[in-house]
């Protein structure tokens, strides 16, 4: 039923609606490409500091969807927990601690705007130029002759793992040209991990509560002197 | 045109570098024209997601076409390198906005000109 409805009409309409010929591929990275883009488009166009990081949480979840699309399973889990969950929450932290009537919506100037619009479009019309210019990278691996016949990829956590312990065991089976020097990267991990112990002793360090040097600081200075009395009164 | 119709056609590389690019660009503009020190944040974000979608979609094995120059699992690796010094980077970054907030009363980039000569 499907082959007559698709003379009629043309391929690409039938492949739109028959259901056994669908690209379910294609179609979620289309939903997942369009929500990255616009929610990344919602950020830059809105005043709003809580807006935006709401658009930014949605903007980075559909990041995660096209990292799972593209085979790479453990490092769109990681995107999901690590930045939509832990630097994510860290930054509404950051809006909710700063958030005072005057900084939640700050306007630019309009001569900014037609400065960053130019900027945008350069920069833009550079990037879709450098990316679809190789004919390499517009083909993909399986053609979608009759059907969608694209075979599942391995998982990808085992090779990722046991890379971060300096072996690498991902071998290349769809023909895929490994270099001949192959090393893991126990040493960057390494790196990684004090990178992260500095890192969280430095933020501490940074926001830990100090005076302010306003000129409130008299009466939070006094207030916190009183505090101190009466806890060693106390 | 053939290469916009994905339903028909199988996604390739091009499609992530594209989404990558226009992410790219949404971060360098937030960074650009955000007054606020958290929506510079945010930018900065943006702009490393979109250099990791096309780690991701270079080392991805079922995006690659006939040509036989892949990054194979470095990019897997290098994308998550990348996600955890962006973590790294906005605790860091939140701390000092916290701190300039509290000297300065105030979240605006444009008021922060103590260095100004």
């Amino acid at each position: 039923m499907n082959t007559g409805f698709a003379i009629t009409t043309g391929s690409m309409f039938a492949t739109i609606i028959s259901v056994a010929n669908i690209n379910w591929h294609g179609m979620f990275f289309a939903i997942f490409a369009l929500a990255a883009c616009a929610m990344a488009v919602a950020v830059v166009l809105t005043d709003n500091v809580v807006r935006m990081a709401f658009y930014l949480v949605l903007s980075l979840g559909a990041t995660a969807g096209l990292f799972f699309l593209a085979g790479a399973e453990f490092v769109g889990a990681m995107q999901l927990m690590i930045y939509v969950g832990g630097t994510l929450v860290l930054l509404v932290f950051g809006v909710m601690l700063t958030a005072q009537a005057p900084f939640v919506s700050m306007k630019t100037p309009q001569r900014d705007w037609v400065l960053a619009s130019i900027l945008a479009v350069c920069l833009l019309a550079v990037l879709v130029q450098a990316s679809v210019g190789v004919d390499a990278w517009r083909t993909a691996a399986v053609s979608v002759g009759g059907g969608v016949q694209r075979e599942a990829p391995e998982p990808s956590a085992t090779p990722l793992g046991m890379a971060l312990l300096g072996m690498r065991v991902d071998n290349d089976s769809s023909g895929i040209v490994t270099p001949s020097i192959r090393s893991g990267y126990l040493l960057p991990f390494e790196i990684v991990s004090i990178h992260l112990l500095v890192v969280l002793v430095g933020a501490a360090y940074l926001a830990r509560a100090k005076r302010r040097r306003t000129p409130r600081a008299v009466e939070t200075a006094g207030q916190s002197e009183l505090k101190e009395e009466v806890r060693v009164a106390s | 045109m053939n290469f916009f119709n994905i339903l028909a056609e199988p996604v390739g590389v091009s499609h992530y570098l594209l989404v990558g690019a226009v992410l790219f660009t949404a971060g360098v503009v937030c960074m650009v024209i955000k007054r606020n020190a958290l929506g510079v944040l945010m930018g900065i974000e943006l702009v490393l997601n979109g250099a990791n979608i096309n780690f991701i979609a270079f080392g991805s094995p079922v995006l690659r076409g006939e040509s036989t120059v892949s990054i194979g699992l470095d990019g897997q690796a290098i994308a998550l390198f990348v996600i955890l010094l962006a973590a790294a980077e906005a605790a860091v970054a939140l701390a000092i906005t916290l701190n300039f907030y509290n000297n300065h009363a105030t979240v605006d980039v444009d008021r922060a000109e103590d260095l100004k000569g």
